[in-house]
Order: C-alpha cells, then sequence, then structure tokens
C-alpha cells in the first residue's frame, strides 16, 4: 500500500515543470503575432494564484481590471478577499419547503454573470415525482414548465456545486487551476484554467460547466462587483461553477440565491458557529448529502424540515 | 399569634412569588435574544394602515358574520372556529392582541402567530423556518411570518416558475 503511493507521488509531474515545458512549446509554436503584446505575455507568466504575494496579486488585479474597462467599456472591479479564519462555509436546503420556481437560477446568473447565450446555469433544479425511488438522479426531469409550481405530487431538489471537503475535481485538475479555500470554497482560477475539462468529469454532481464559446453577455448587465475567484468575467474555453458568492460571503453577506428564494428554502452559514442557521439546521433536522458513498464530504446539505 | 403566622406565611409566598417571576423573566430574557427582530414594515395594502382612521369610535361588532360594506375579501380559512379578534384588538384596531390580552404591534404579528405554532416560531428565530437577509456574520432582518403566510388564508401562494433551461436540442 504505502510502496503504491510513494511510486505515484514520483509519477507526478511537478506543476511549475509541466506548465514550463508546454510555454515553451506553445510559445514557439502557437502565439497568434497580433496578441503577444506586454498584456498577453504578463497574463501567459502569471504565477499560480496561491503562490503570489499581495504585490503581486495586485498587480495582476490592475491589470485584469484594465482589460476588462477596454473590452466591457466600464468599470469592473475585481475583488481578492481571503478567507475569513475561523470559517467553514455551509449551505443547507430546505426540500420540504422549495416549490421549484427557479428564482433562485436566475439571481445566480444576474450575480455572478453567467453568459446568456449560450446559456449557463450554475444552479439546475430536478422535479421528482413523491413517493419514488427518488435519489436516482437520472429520474428526475429539469425541464418542467407548469403555469404554476409547486405542482401536486411533485418535490424540487435545486443542484448546484456541493463544496465537497474531498473534492474530485481538484484531484483531476492537472495544472491546479482549481482548488479548495481555506474556508472551504472550491474556487477556478480562470487564467490557469486549460479548459481540459477532466474536472468536469471528475464531479460526481454535474456541476461544472465549460465555456464553448466567448460567454455573450451585455456590458450593461455585468455586475461589477466581482472576486478574482468567483464572478469575474469569463473566457472562452474556460471551466466555472457556484463559489458560494465568494464576492459576497467573504463579506458577510448571504449568496445571492439565499436572497432570492421567495419561500426561505435555503440556508447558509458558518460551520464552525455553534449560532449558526446551518448548525441548528445539522443539529435539528436530519440532513443527508448527495451520493453520501462517494465520500466527497459536500458542504451542502438536504433536508426535510416537516414532512413530506 | 396565628395571625402572624398567617401574614409570615403569605409574605413568605410572596417572597417566593417574586423569586419564581424574576427568575422566569431572566430565563424568558435570555431565550428570546434578540428580543426585537429587525423586520421590515408589514405588508398592509397601501391607505389601510392605520387602522384607527375608520375604527376610532366605531362600534365594535363581535358577531362573527360575512363583512358587506368593508374587507369584503377578508374570508377566513384558517384556525377553524376562530374569528377575527382572536387576533386583532377590539379596543385599538391598530394593534393585534395575544390570547392573554397583551397588545402587540403589527411589527411583532410572530408572536401572535407563535401562541399556536410554537414550534415554528421557535425555529423561525433560529433562522431555518422563514427568510433572514443581511449578513450572515452580523445584523439580519427577518422576514415577517405574514409576508409569506397571508394571515387570512395562511397557505402558502403557488407561483409561476421562471424558464426551464435551454435544451441542448433547441440550440441552433
Ligand atoms: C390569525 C390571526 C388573524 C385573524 C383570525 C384575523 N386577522 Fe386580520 N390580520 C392579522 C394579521 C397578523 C394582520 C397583519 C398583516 C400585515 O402585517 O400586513 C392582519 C391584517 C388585517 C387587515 C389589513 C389587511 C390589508 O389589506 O393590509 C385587515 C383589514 C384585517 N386583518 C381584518 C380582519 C378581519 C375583518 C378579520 C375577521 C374576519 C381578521 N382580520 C381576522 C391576523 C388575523
Ligand atoms: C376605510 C375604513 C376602514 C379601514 C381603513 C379599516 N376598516 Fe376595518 N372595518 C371597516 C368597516 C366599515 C367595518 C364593518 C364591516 C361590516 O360590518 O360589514 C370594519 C370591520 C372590521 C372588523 C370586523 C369587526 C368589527 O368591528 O366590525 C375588523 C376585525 C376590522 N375591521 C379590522 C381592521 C383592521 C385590522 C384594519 C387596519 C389594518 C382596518 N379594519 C381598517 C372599515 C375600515
Ligand atoms: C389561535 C391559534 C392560531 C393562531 C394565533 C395562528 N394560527 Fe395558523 N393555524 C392554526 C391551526 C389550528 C391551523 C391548522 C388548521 C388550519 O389549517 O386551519 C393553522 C394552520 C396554519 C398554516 C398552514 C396552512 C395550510 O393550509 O397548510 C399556516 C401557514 C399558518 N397557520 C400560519 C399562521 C400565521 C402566519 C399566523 C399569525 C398571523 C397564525 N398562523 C396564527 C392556528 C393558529
Ligand atoms: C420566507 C417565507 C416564509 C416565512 C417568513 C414564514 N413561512 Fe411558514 N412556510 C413557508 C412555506 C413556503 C411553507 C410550506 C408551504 C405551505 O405549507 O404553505 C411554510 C409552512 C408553514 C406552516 C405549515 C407547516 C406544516 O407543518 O405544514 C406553518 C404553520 C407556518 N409556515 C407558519 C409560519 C409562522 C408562524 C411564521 C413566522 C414565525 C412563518 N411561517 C414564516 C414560508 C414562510
Amino acid at each position: 500500500m504505502k510502496r503504491i503511493k510513494g511510486k505515484k507521488r514520483e509519477l507526478n509531474i511537478n506543476r511549475r515543470t509541466f506548465l514550463k515545458g508546454a510555454a515553451a512549446g506553445l510559445a514557439g509554436a502557437m502565439l497568434p503575432l497580433n496578441k503577444a503584446d506586454a498584456s498577453f505575455w504578463e497574463a501567459f507568466f502569471q504565477k499560480h494564484f496561491r503562490e503570489m504575494n499581495d504585490a503581486e496579486k495586485k498587480k495582476v488585479i490592475q491589470r485584469l481590471e484594465r482589460e476588462y474597462e477596454q473590452k466591457y467599456k466600464k468599470e469592473i472591479k475585481v475583488g481578492n478577499e481571503s478567507a475569513i479564519p475561523g470559517v467553514l462555509f455551509g449551505y443547507g436546503l430546505d426540500l420540504s419547503r422549495c416549490i421549484g420556481c427557479r428564482r433562485c437560477v436566475y439571481a445566480c446568473v444576474e450575480e455572478n454573470n453567467q453568459s446568456k447565450d449560450p446559456q449557463i446555469h450554475w444552479i439546475t433544479v430536478l422535479r421528482f415525482k413523491k413517493g419514488e425511488k427518488w435519489v436516482d438522479l437520472e429520474e428526475s426531469e429539469k425541464y418542467y414548465n407548469p403555469s404554476q409550481v409547486p405542482e401536486p405530487g411533485y418535490f424540487y431538489m435545486p443542484v448546484q456545486c456541493q463544496q465537497c471537503e474531498n473534492p474530485p475535481c481538484v484531484r483531476a485538475c492537472p495544472t491546479q487551476a482549481t482548488w479548495k479555500e481555506p474556508d472551504g470554497i472550491v474556487v477556478v482560477d480562470y487564467n490557469w484554467c486549460i479548459g481540459c475539462r477532466y474536472c468536469m468529469a471528475a464531479c460526481p454532481y454535474g456541476a461544472r460547466r465549460f465555456n464553448w464559446t466567448e460567454p455573450n453577455r451585455k456590458p450593461e448587465e455585468i455586475n461589477p462587483k466581482t472576486h478574482y475567484l468567483g464572478n469575474r468575467p469569463r473566457y472562452k474555453g474556460v471551466v466555472e461553477k457556484c463559489t458560494f458568492c465568494i464576492q459576497r460571503t467573504r463579506n458577510g453577506k448571504y449568496p445571492a440565491c439565499v436572497e432570492a428564494c421567495p419561500v426561505g428554502a435555503r440556508k447558509f452559514g458558518n460551520l464552525l458557529d455553534p449560532n449558526s442557521e446551518i448548525r441548528y439546521a445539522i443539529e435539528h433536522k436530519r440532513v443527508f448529502r448527495l451520493k453520501e458513498d462517494l465520500n466527497t464530504n459536500p458542504k451542502f446539505y438536504y433536508f426535510f424540515a416537516y414532512g413530506v | 399569634m396565628e395571625k402572624y403566622k398567617k401574614t409570615g406565611l403569605i409574605v413568605l409566598a410572596g417572597v417566593f412569588l417574586l423569586f419564581l417571576l424574576q427568575s422566569s423573566f431572566a430565563e424568558s430574557a435570555e431565550q428570546d435574544v434578540p428580543k426585537h427582530f429587525l423586520v421590515p414594515p408589514p405588508p398592509f395594502s397601501p391607505g389601510i394602515f392605520p387602522c384607527s382612521q375608520c375604527h376610532q369610535g366605531m362600534p365594535v361588532n363581535r358577531k362573527p358574520r360575512k363583512l358587506e360594506q368593508m374587507h369584503q375579501d377578508i374570508v377566513l380559512k384558517h384556525m377553524p372556529g376562530g374569528w377575527c379578534f382572536d387576533c386583532h384588538n377590539p379596543d385599538n384596531r391598530d394593534k393585534l392582541r395575544l390570547a392573554n390580552g397583551k397588545s402587540v404591534s403589527f411589527e411583532e404579528s410572530y408572536n401572535l402567530c407563535g401562541q399556536c405554532h410554537g414550534t415554528i416560531l421557535r425555529e423561525w428565530k433560529a433562522g431555518l423556518h422563514g427568510k433572514r437577509t443581511g449578513m450572515w456574520n452580523g445584523e439580519k432582518q427577518y422576514r415577517l411570518c405574514v409576508h409569506c403566510h397571508w394571515p387570512h388564508e395562511p397557505r402558502f401562494k403557488p407561483i409561476k416558475p421562471l424558464p426551464p433551461p435551454v435544451r441542448p436540442s433547441d440550440i441552433k
């Protein structure tokens, strides 16, 4: 057992060597000449975000803000708030109250600058028949469209990134462009993501989305309050997903989906704070997590507050 | 002698009662922190509040009946056998009234609901039932029960869902 582990580590290509090699190859062969301005090279040789000091981060952020301003003709603030010490974020969803209205889906799109066309949604609401063997996600319907919800005989389950403590997507990434932050949020660095989509294949919850084309959103629709690891404008060929609204929650605010939910089915807070609403849910309700047998250990808890 | 004994007993009983009262106060104060919840304004129909603009000086009619001159839209589908004054204060229409006779303002209508829905009120305070907005690590605003439940017919009303995602087959 030990030997195998050791062997594996040896085989792991060191990330920097991997990238240096790749960069050298690419730089010679594939660079379009018109792109070879200073900003492009700065971006190309950008260090890994977690290895940068504050001054380096500041420089990168200034460059991004400049680029976004040129591209969208408006000021976009790229924040860089780090995790609050003593905080581990957790999320709760009361399935006995969710009515499947999709207010959360579109509040998320607005807050987090998802592409409108092609359409990217970070939240998918699944509909199940009551009483069926519903834990089978394959049996669900996501295109339901009645004139009114809730419909008798059905219940609804929104799914988004489950913020696993043990995230398979992170392990699958060959460039360490996605990782788990100290407050438990799994983030993506869109400037490091090479678009290989291994993380998407590795995610058991189908929670990651890929930008097949340049994301398409009117400049006036762009939410200018962003975070480097969250809702800043993305590029063609990168993967994105829910970050618990990192740009809001690291400033003490609730995620946009929590605020948008008309029935109050969405709960959020600090798992390390015994007085938080998420701890109340975990301690007083029978909570469960999706695909618990996979040991991904999600920090996204589902429960039925009262009888179905 | 007999008399002294009696007064002594009464005094003792009084002291004991006081003690009890005090400790129960302390207890309820501890349970109810924060005592006043930050809430958005009650969702009154425009122009209807203050109720006293009409009810001041109007005779109180305690007879359960179908209202015909006013409030025709209010038909109780809640707490079978109940009537307006189980909740509204007949002597001051700008207030609600608890079963124990205590007046409460419309900003505190949750205390009215909590008389019969105690568990839900407890969960509401903890942030589980209903909705809180604001700061997850700081000041929160609570939606009142009546923001989601019309008290006269409290079942949550169905709403229109927003559009489903685009089907891959619909992409041109
Ligand atoms: C279960 C308790 C309860 C009962 C019973 C009840 N009410 Fe109410 N009523 C309330 C509460 C609480 C509000 C405040 C709602 C708000 O904050 O907007 C209210 C609001 C109202 C309003 C203001 C409505 C508006 O449009 O804004 C009127 C008028 C009213 N009640 C009349 C009545 C009448 C008439 C009856 C008897 C037929 C009655 N209520 C029975 C609890 C009750
Ligand atoms: C525009 C005037 C007007 C306003 C404002 C008004 N009411 Fe009334 N209300 C009436 C009239 C008139 C009746 C008698 C209706 C009937 O007998 O058919 C009535 C009846 C009632 C009753 C039934 C018991 C009784 O005394 O007849 C309740 C309870 C009541 N009102 C509560 C309220 C509350 C609570 C508000 C404020 C949120 C309010 N009303 C605001 C005019 C008003
Ligand atoms: C005097 C007791 C009493 C008070 C006060 C009271 N309720 Fe109720 N409530 C009941 C009873 C009994 C039922 C169950 C029977 C029914 O549905 O009418 C009920 C049912 C409900 C339901 C479930 C309705 C359904 O059809 O699923 C809701 C929601 C509700 N109440 C909300 C409220 C709110 C909000 C308030 C405060 C404005 C309130 N109640 C105050 C007694 C009360
Ligand atoms: C953010 C909206 C919201 C708020 C605020 C809210 N509720 Fe509810 N409540 C719901 C929804 C949604 C349901 C489930 C649908 C239904 O049965 O109406 C529900 C269900 C209920 C039920 C029925 C529970 C059961 O076992 O079937 C009662 C009773 C109730 N609420 C009382 C209250 C009381 C009392 C308060 C305030 C202390 C309150 N609610 C605040 C949204 C809300």
